[in-house]
């Protein structure tokens, strides 16, 4: 199972625990990546509200590298899912726009035939690598933990780009969080957004929103939460602090980006999971899975 | 097939809070969420309230909380949700202050549409070049029903209620798109959006994308106002400073720099830089603030050199 690795912006910045993560579990998981060293960022829904084609350009030229080393690229970033869903549907069935782009590309040598398959890890995960092989290589299940996903808003919508979950009812996480022995929390705020695309400009509203969601998560006995986009982490853990003065509680929810989960269940250290880099501390999940280990 | 529906009922003269109540009701091949309520309203309870009128999902009456998301009642099979949820629950639309059972109060809807002036001004001009012959390009937002679904949805709204929200917006957009428009009005209209509760408070979650029964695409109307707001010279909100941050970023560097964004946003105010220093310091000690001269990459030359392509504007066709 070979894929293009695209990390994204985040993970080769803000969130460098993501990148680590997913490095350190991808050989277990028997995804063998080419990364594409010469991508650009996707435009992150934000390029394309100030020019079109530029997003539209930046993002054909990945996925013409893509192409060109005859693989499917694998996100690991929610928005960068989204963004590069919508950007391969335009080029794929709107008329003309494909011809339009290879033309912005052809000086560089490139060109896109519409080839492409772009997948969150999520998505290889349950489809491609399955399930049942997830849970045949959790070696540390995460018995006992109450785990909440958070989908956050790329990955799900609109569903007509993105072709994989319900977004009124989304069961991916949550049948990631059973197979590596959690169990998956109910609640409404799983799908929503987590504020972070307004958090400089507009920052009450979006801490607000995250603190919403995970008050909600904490009163249905979330443990800690799962999310499959560093941007929510972002705002879910940098933020939190300030989304917890938002909604009037001490939150202290460890956030865990969706290939630290599956590093922990398959007994990769916190150090190769970049667990340190988080802003509120996942340690006491540790000590529990530590003291698990040892008495096994 | 024998269903049981689970209705969300408050009756404000003796309930005190919301509660949800179950009716089994015989269901026939073919039946939406609306020919049901009507019948159990008729043969169950008749003190059910709620909205409708149409039954074709023109009037936008009938817009409520169908298995957790905003639909039309009339256009929402019964088979496709049990197939898809395996449960009917039914409740009235979020973000609304409820009235009785499923009818909302409309009123705060209505006075955000108000508040964009959803007319044209007088002093308009005629229209321009094509005029008569041709029809205004709206974007397919003049098809918009006003259930107020997309409000419902809103998750921004949902955290504050000053948010001018989707469907007003989308309205603006409407306005800004119809050739009759004078300049004039259209750089008012465009002016009076940039405040604090206008179109830089969306996070384009794309829920009201997601749930508009009539393809509105409320968010791409928003994103069409920001732009024609940057057109305009209207550069100095947090938003657009955001979005134009972020493009110069990319364009320089090929990335997003997360050491660079803060003050790309921020700008040298004192007292917002006094107010996200803590942060970064935290960010700093935890590893999480990149270079701010970026990474260099294979191939950033032939990046910005397509960038330059692709900004370049299209030769009339």
């Amino acid at each position: 199972m070979k894929y293009a690795l695209y990390p994204g912006c985040a993970a080769q910045g803000a969130t460098p625990e993501l990148y680590q993560s997913t490095r350190a579990i991808i050989g277990r998981l028997g995804i063998e990546v080419v990364e594409l060293a010469a991508a650009s960022c996707c435009g992150a829904g934000v390029v394309t509200e100030v020019h079109p084609d530029m997003a539209l350009a930046i993002n054909a030229r990945t996925f013409a590298q893509a192409e060109a080393l005859g693989l499917d690229v694998m996100t690991i970033c929610g928005t960068c899912q989204g963004v590069m869903s919508a950007a391969n549907q335009r080029l794929k069935t709107e008329p003309g726009t494909l011809d339009r782009i290879n033309a912005l590309l052809a000086p560089e040598g490139l060109t896109y035939q519409g080839h492409v398959q772009v997948k969150h890890l999520l998505w290889i995960v349950v489809r491609d690598i399955g399930l049942a092989r997830l849970g045949d290589l959790v070696s540390v299940p995460m018995r006992d933990f109450h785990i909440a996903p958070f989908y956050g808003c790329y990955i799900l919508r609109p569903s007509w780009d993105l072709g994989f979950d319900d977004p009124e009812n989304p069961q991916s996480l949550e049948r990631v969080i059973t197979a590596v022995g959690g169990e998956p929390v109910p609640y409404e705020g799983r799908t929503k957004c987590c504020g972070f695309p307004i958090i400089l400009e507009k920052e009450a509203i979006a801490v607000a929103m995250a603190g919403a969601h995970m008050s909600e998560a904490k009163d249905q006995g979330a443990d800690f939460l799962v999310t499959p986009c560093p941007l929510c982490h972002m705002s879910l853990d940098i933020y939190q602090e300030r989304a917890g003065r938002a909604v009037g509680r001490e939150l202290h929810l460890p956030i865990l980006h969706l290939p630290q989960l599956l590093g922990l269940a398959m007994g990769i250290s916190a150090k190769d999971l970049g667990l340190a880099h988080h802003l509120i501390s996942v340690d006491s999940i540790v000590a529990t899975l530590g003291r698990r280990q040892t008495h096994s | 097939m024998r269903l049981t529906f689970t209705i969300q009922r408050f009756n404000p003269e003796v309930d005190s809070s919301a509660h949800p109540q179950e009716i089994r009701l015989d269901v026939g091949r073919g039946m939406t969420v609306l020919d049901a309520l009507i019948r159990i309203k008729q043969e169950c309870d008749g003190s059910l309230a709620l909205r409708y009128s149409c039954r074709s999902s023109i009037c936008g009456s009938c817009a409520m909380t169908i298995n957790g998301s905003e639909k039309l009642a009339c256009r929402t099979s019964l088979r496709k949700e049990l197939e898809r949820h395996r449960q009917i629950t039914v409740a009235p639309l979020r973000n609304f202050p409820v009235i009785k059972d499923l009818v909302v109060d409309m009123a705060p809807f209505w006075g955000k549409i108000r508040d964009v002036q959803p007319w044209l001004s007088p002093g308009s001009a005629l229209p321009r070049a094509g005029g008569a012959h041709s029809h205004p390009e709206f974007h397919n937002v003049d098809a918009c029903i006003m259930c107020g679904a997309c409000v419902a949805a809103c998750t921004v709204y949902e955290v504050s209620k000053g948010f001018a929200g989707p469907a007003a917006l989308a309205k603006a957009d409407r306005f800004l798109s119809d050739p009759r428009e004078a300049g004039a009005s259209t750089r008012a209209r465009l002016s009076a959006l940039q405040g604090e509760h206008g179109i830089w408070d969306c996070t384009r979650c794309n829920f009201c994308v997601e749930v508009c029964p009539k393809d509105v695409q409320p968010m791409e109307a928003i994103i069409r106002l920001r732009r024609a707001s940057l057109d305009r010279g209207m550069t100095t909100t947090g938003g657009a400073r955001h979005i134009l941050g972020f493009t110069s970023l990319v364009e320089q560097q090929g990335h997003l720099n997360e050491a660079l964004m803060p003050l790309k946003v921020v700008g040298l105010s004192p007292s917002r830089l006094l107010h996200i220093l803590p942060l970064g310091i935290k960010m700093l000690l935890k590893g999480k603030i990149p270079n701010p001269l970026g990474h260099a990459f294979p191939g950033l030359s032939h990046l910005k050199a397509l960038i330059r392509r692709a900004k370049r504007p299209m030769p009339p066709v």
